[in-house]
């Protein structure tokens, strides 16, 4: 066994320094709009937890994430507009908001397995901007013009050392520290053990004592209130919100980042998010190149099409599939060139079904 | 028309007609999702995108190309099925057999494959597409009933009985059933069971071009106008049994009455047409998950 630190192995704890310094120097070394976006890769790596949580982990497809953005995100904003309550107080209670009514949406996602429980979210996704949008909810959900809230600024004693784009990245990405460090101990629990159980094998799981109702609820609910506290920050980092932002199109977004990233995999919601943040912005910028008459597309949603089905053809497991593949590749040559054995991870959900894993059979 | 406003039962009676119409609508869609359902046990997510983009070639052939519309239909339809036979073989194959949630994934890359290129072609902009119809209603006893609403629903009719016929009595349509419901033993009886599914998807996507070319006078053109119908065909498919070709088209016409008397008597019924067609597929799943007509499935374990 080699050198550890703090149960981690050297290189993990290599990577995840290099990484922290990379978060930390961001936003003093770039410009306001690059860390305008990076504070949004946060927020849409909080969601893309939740979502993972749901999919990757208890293996409930949802097209309606980003109705429960929505459910965060208006929380917040009613809150801050009616009651005149501190951004930084809402966000919990967001998470709690959110976090109830995907409990209840569980109870009927419960008797919905697969393909209806696909259908139901999806309807779920497209219903929620015209519930916001009704003329006479205007009263309270202030209609189509939507709620602007104010810029949020630092605190007195740090407002001289950081701007305000500076601030909001940091809080963004310290709360979603704490949000991966509670994804990443729910995966490590009981329940997270029992959410994997229900999906390999629904059967072999209920046969193992393991409660399919609670779970599946519970991790609907834990996924919302993820969804809610990233549709809070959303919020409060655009310091606006209307019906249109929390669109069917969000919903899908949040499903390609989960899959680009790796279902299953802790880290894949970053990367996933840096996909779904950076890559309109870099397809914006590649319309401008022309080769001779033919002009690049501007639209995302093109590349979005064509990344997901290449991803899911040659890497189910989406990006950190390919880098865990490559990390075990090195293992199994570092230690053949020793003449060791090495132990490798098994497969992740994506990959096994890519490859026919057959369910696991029960014998007495 | 004063008269009318002053009388809730033709007022009532007319929404009811209105409401039929665009069911017919749904229930192309909803037919076109079963057929796929059938033959590969997914819902294809992208069967409205694939609709929206036959409607915008068919805005081009129109607006482009000046052809009249009784030369752009049928030849829009050839189009789309060609597409749907393309889409399969290319999109689809590499993936038969894969697990359900691979497919939906594929099918949603479809649908935001689809509306991107869409709007990267055609721009999103609010477009008129042209009825075929005269605007000018038709009044009978007292009520006074669009001639666009006929058209569409006589239109919807008759290519859902086209396919009825087709399934029913060609040899072809025969060999697709076989092959969706026994893949296995129409292999065995040499039944090129992979093109079947090909057929299917274009079969599909005729259809559902058929019902875009038919709302797109109503609603207007741009990349997300067959969102909304795409879930109101799935409320109909749900409703009438997901494997019920009869019940798509059954609960298409009553998810169009359904949402057509929501829309008109509930306060802000407009705003409640889509919850609503989620409540819907909720309930009937809860309640009755075979739908009107569909078997229960049994879950073997």
């Amino acid at each position: 066994m080699s050198t550890r630190f703090l149960g981690f192995s050297i290189p993990t704890v290599i990577a995840a320094g290099i990484g922290l310094v990379v978060l930390i120097g961001i936003p003093l070394v770039t410009d306001t709009f690059t860390t305008f976006e990076f504070a949004a890769v946060g927020i849409f790596a909080i969601a893309l937890m939740g979502l993972n949580l749901l999919t990757g982990y208890s293996g409930q497809i949802s097209l309606g994430n980003g109705a429960f953005m929505a459910i965060g995100g208006y929380t917040t904003a009613l809150m801050t507009h009616h009651l005149g309550i501190s951004y930084w107080l809402t966000i919990p209670i967001a998470a709690l908001v959110a976090g109830l009514f995907g409990f209840l949406f569980g109870f009927p996602a419960l008797r919905l397995s697969g393909i209806y429980l696909a259908l139901a979210t999806f309807a779920l996704a497209l219903a929620v901007p015209p519930i916001i949008d009704i003329d006479k909810l205007e009263f309270f959900f202030l209609g189509h013009s939507g709620v602007s809230l104010h810029p949020a600024h630092p605190p007195g004693l740090l407002a001289s050392s950081f701007s305000d784009d500076q601030w909001l990245y940091y809080v963004i990405w310290a709360i979603a520290g704490i949000m991966f460090v509670i994804a990443w101990n729910i995966v490590r629990s009981s329940t997270g053990r029992a959410f994997m159980a229900v999906r390999d094998s629904e059967t072999a799981a209920t046969a193992s004592g393991i409660s399919l109702s609670y779970y599946k609820t519970l991790a609907f609910g834990i996924s919302a209130a993820f969804s809610g506290v990233a549709g809070s920050l959303l919020a409060i980092h655009v310091a606006y919100v209307n019906p249109d932002v929390f669109s069917l199109q969000l919903s899908l977004a949040l499903l390609v980042g989960v899959v680009i990233g790796g279902l299953g995999f802790e880290f894949g919601p970053v990367l996933g998010a840096l996909f779904v943040v950076w890559l309109p912005y870099l397809s914006e910028r590649m319309s401008s190149i022309h080769i001779g008459s033919f002009q690049l597309p501007s639209k995302p949603d093109v590349f979005f099409g064509i990344l997901l089905v290449i991803i899911i053809f040659f890497a189910p497991s989406g990006t950190m599939g390919v880098i865990m593949r490559g990390i075990s590749w090195y293992r199994v040559r570092r230690a053949a060139a020793r003449g060791e054995a090495v132990s490798i991870a098994p497969p992740t959900v994506m990959e096994e079904e890519a490859v026919g894993g057959e369910p696991t059979e029960i014998t007495n | 028309l004063v008269e009318l406003a002053s009388s809730p039962i033709l007022d009532f009676i007319q929404q009811v007609i209105s409401g039929i119409a665009a069911g017919g609508v749904y229930a192309s869609l909803a037919l076109a999702l079963v057929l796929i359902y059938r033959a590969m046990d997914v819902a294809n997510f992208a069967q409205g995108e694939m609709a929206m983009f036959s409607t915008f070639v068919a805005y081009s052939l129109i607006t482009g190309f000046h052809l009249p519309f009784a030369v752009v239909f049928p030849l829009t339809i050839l189009i789309a099925f060609a597409g749907g036979v393309l889409i399969e073989r290319v999109m689809i194959r590499p993936f038969e057999g894969k697990p359900i949630i691979t497919l939906v994934i594929v099918t949603l890359a479809l649908f935001t494959l689809t509306n991107g290129l869409a709007g990267l072609i055609w721009g999103y902009i609010l477009k008129d597409f042209p009825s075929p119809f005269p605007a000018q209603p038709i009044t009978f006893a007292g009520l006074y009933i669009g001639q666009q609403d006929l058209g569409l629903l006589a239109t919807c009719l008759v290519i859902l009985s086209i396919v009825y016929v087709f399934f029913r009595f060609t040899k072809v349509g025969l060999a697709m059933r076989a092959a969706a419901l026994y893949p296995e033993s129409s292999k065995l009886v040499g039944i090129r069971v992979s093109w079947m599914l090909a057929l299917g998807w274009g079969l599909a996507s005729a259809i559902g071009a058929t019902a875009g070319m038919m709302i797109a006078p109503i609603t207007f053109l741009d990349p997300y106008f067959m969102d909304p119908i795409l879930l109101f065909a799935f409320a109909a498919a749900v409703l009438g049994g997901i494997e019920s070709p009869l019940g798509a088209v059954l609960g298409g016409l009553l998810v169009g009455v359904l949402l057509a008397v929501v829309g008109t008597y509930l306060p802000a019924g407009q705003n409640l047409r889509i919850p609503f067609a989620l409540v819907v597929i909720v309930a009937v799943l809860l309640i009755r998950p075979a739908g009107l007509i569909g078997r229960a499935a049994v879950k073997r374990v």
